[in-house]
């Protein structure tokens, strides 16, 4: 039963992390002020960048770095285009998103059905093979351990340092942020950045670890789920850390609901599918309705085009 | 001398429907190099993406039957990104669509009738519209974003559908194929030119896309949509209901990506399958975008993206290209749109110095 649900946790954590690298980099966009609404396309070139590296050089490292520079080489169009001639920021995130799946199923057609070895777990001797904690806390690879440490940090970065108090300025208040000599549109470009790096990251863990194979379309909505992730987690990095879990709980959830045979009731595996996506809906309505809702307010600038005047 | 960029007071019209050629064109040069890049021969492969389709009668026709789905959608989705209401989910609502009106063909399965078809087609609007009201009560009743619930619900339509053709609505003699039965005559809609597939459907989107216009120019009700999407006081000032507003968009999308979806399976295909579009609701952003959020402009546009599917097509088949190749170019030609609207808001100009100084003006400094 112990080992049962220490498998269990341990899957959870793994189907979490695509998406806590792409909600974590997400919040620091939107904490600026900036909606990119293009997560699923930059996971997608992230997941098809680095497994093409990766097979190509053979070194995980490589792919895993090219993935995040794919992912922000993508959140500079995106930068340009809604930062320096003030496109609309709905359309453009949608339009890398289109733009991202195209690209990495042209990329990629060459990688469909090729094998690659998942990224090697870590193995710390004396700790990883304590019974329970080992293979709970301390059997995973890089990436989950590097997902939770870059949460922390962005955490630490948003509260005590002057960079991230800057940053969370220019959200909240682009016009007086600009008025005290704080430059908006740099700050932006770089929380954009940095938000697609990240979902490059989030999609190399998924084609590396997760499910080590490059399919069209492999993230099947979770840039989206982790764009709402963002909303959960009420644009604190510590919630959303609790939301991505809690999510990965739901896919895991409905893997096993499907495989052993719609857990006895008889429902088509579709139902099971429907979960997350019907869960984000709920997720989102309950932060939205409750009493609490006053708590969870979004960057006061967020989505807002800003041209320094002078 | 330096870079500026002035507000222009007044917008020429030419720049307003000069920029989306612009774009297309820009997106063609883009296709050529990114071609290069790919190791293809860049003038032969974009021939095949894009004359190719005009060719011959039948690509013609096809053009149309592509075009179809397309500007019915990007019309209602026009109305509602005019008042701000983001529904992205208009591929869910085509499936919703899909389902009541191939719910109504299977019902009267074998049965003659003049009322099938219509009867189809309200069971098509209705069901878009059951499932565009989701995500506009939420946002009405609870301020929950329209983007991501519209969206979230386009996977669950997906799923639906996958239930519907694996299990009840399966061809009880299809081979165990996930499919439905093929409609009988009376639910399917007629062809208009023979020996292609250009269908009765082709109509129902101009007709659509007319309407919507003159409701658009010619109405309080698109008066107010524009109001509540440029001027959201404004329009508290003036009673216009921002909640009726989302309502209205919302249903009114809903329905037009329904019908989309019921002619659909009614006209081309003939029957309910797993795969029921190429992304019709996600392109149709791009249409509405294209054509400026304008229904006449939209007519237009549907059928230059119709040309980038079967484009697509095409290029699958004698460029060995994945499908994918589409999404690039329907995706580069967005960019270059929202891109090329910063001309028509801002006047390039070379400026000197002093002459600046001389003359202030509210401008502003090249970043």
């Amino acid at each position: 039963m112990m080992d049962f649900l220490v498998l269990i946790t341990v899957s959870v954590v793994i189907a979490a992390t695509p998406m806590l690298f792409a909600a974590v980099g997400e919040l620091v966009v939107e904490r600026s002020g900036v909606l990119n609404l293009g997560v699923e396309g930059m996971m997608l070139i992230g997941a098809v960048v680095g497994f093409g590296v990766t097979m190509t050089t053979g070194s995980a490292v490589l792919g895993i770095a090219s993935a995040a520079l794919a992912g922000a080489a993508l959140a500079l169009i995106f930068a340009v285009l809604v930062l320096t001639l003030m496109a609309n920021q709905v359309a453009t995130g949608l339009a890398l998103t289109i733009f991202g799946i195209g690209l990495s199923a042209l990329i990629g057609a060459g990688f469909v059905g090729m094998p690659i070895a998942a990224l090697p777990k870590l193995f710390i001797p004396g700790v990883s093979d304590l019974p329970v904690i080992g293979p709970l806390l301390f059997q995973y690879d890089a990436m989950v351990y590097l997902s939770i440490a870059l949460t922390v940090a962005v955490g630490w970065f948003l509260k005590s340092t002057h960079a991230g108090m800057v940053l969370r300025a220019v959200g909240e208040s682009a016009e007086s942020a600009h008025s005290i000599g704080h430059p908006v549109i740099r700050v932006r470009y770089l929380a954009t950045l940095f938000g697609g790096a990240l979902a490059g990251l989030g999609g190399a863990f998924l084609s590396l670890s997760v499910t080590p194979m490059w399919a069209e379309n492999m993230t099947s909505g979770r840039g989206w789920i982790a764009l709402a992730l963002v909303v959960f987690g009420s644009w604190r990095p510590g919630r959303v850390l609790l939301g991505a879990y809690i999510f990965g709980g739901v896919t895991i959830l409905q893997l096993h609901a499907q495989g052993s045979g719609g857990l006895g009731m008889g429902l088509p595996s579709q139902v099971f599918t429907m979960l997350p996506y019907l869960a984000t809906i709920a997720v989102l309505t309950i932060i939205s309705a409750g009493p609490w809702r006053g708590r969870f307010q979004a960057p006061a600038c967020l989505g807002q085009p800003f041209r320094p005047s002078v | 001398m330096s870079l500026k960029f002035e507000p222009r007071r007044e917008i020429p019209a030419w720049l307003v429907y000069g920029t989306p050629l612009l774009a297309v064109a820009l997106t063609i040069l883009s296709g050529y190099f990114l071609f290069m890049i790919l190791g293809l021969n860049p003038g032969a492969t974009l021939y095949i993406f894009l004359v190719s389709p005009l060719e011959t009668q039948f690509g013609l026709a096809e053009l149309a039957v592509k075009a179809g789905p397309l500007i019915l959608i990007a019309t209602g989705l026009a109305i509602g990104f005019r008042a701000n209401v983001w529904n992205i989910g208009a591929e869910g609502q085509l499936t919703m669509g899909a389902i009541f009106g191939a719910g109504i063909a299977l019902a009267f399965w074998g049965e003659e009738g003049f009322w099938i078809l219509p009867l189809m087609f309200v069971a098509g609007a209705l069901g878009g519209m059951m499932w565009a009201a989701i995500p506009a009560f939420l946002k009405t009743r609870f301020e929950v974003s329209e983007i991501l619930t519209s969206l979230m619900l386009t996977y669950v339509a997906t799923l639906v559908l996958s239930i519907l053709v694996h299990g009840p609505w399966r061809d009880p003699e299809g081979f165990n194929f996930p499919q439905s039965r093929l409609f009988t005559e009376a639910a399917i809609l007629p062809v208009i030119l023979e020996g292609t597939r250009l269908h009765a459907g082709a109509f129902v989107s101009l007709f659509a896309a007319v309407a919507a216009w003159v409701l658009l120019t010619h109405t309080v009700t698109g008066f107010q949509v524009k109001v509540v999407g440029q001027a959201p006081m404004a329009a508290r000032f003036a009673g216009f209901s921002q909640k009726g507003t989302v309502w209205f968009s919302l249903l009114l999308a809903g329905a037009l990506a329904g019908l989309a979806g019921m002619i659909e399976v009614a006209g081309p295909i003939g029957q309910l399958t797993p795969q029921l579009t190429p992304g019709y609701g996600f392109t149709a952003i791009i249409v509405a975008f294209l054509g400026r959020l304008n229904p006449l402009g939209i007519i237009l546009a549907g059928l230059v993206m119709a040309i980038s599917y079967i484009g697509g097509e095409n290029a699958q088949v004698y460029a060995q290209l994945p499908q994918a190749a589409t999404g690039v170019f329907q995706g580069m030609l967005l960019f270059y749109l929202l891109a090329s609207d910063f001309l028509v808001r801002y006047r390039v100009r070379f400026q000197s110095t002093k002459a600046r100084d001389a003359k202030p003006r509210p401008e502003v400094a090249a970043a």
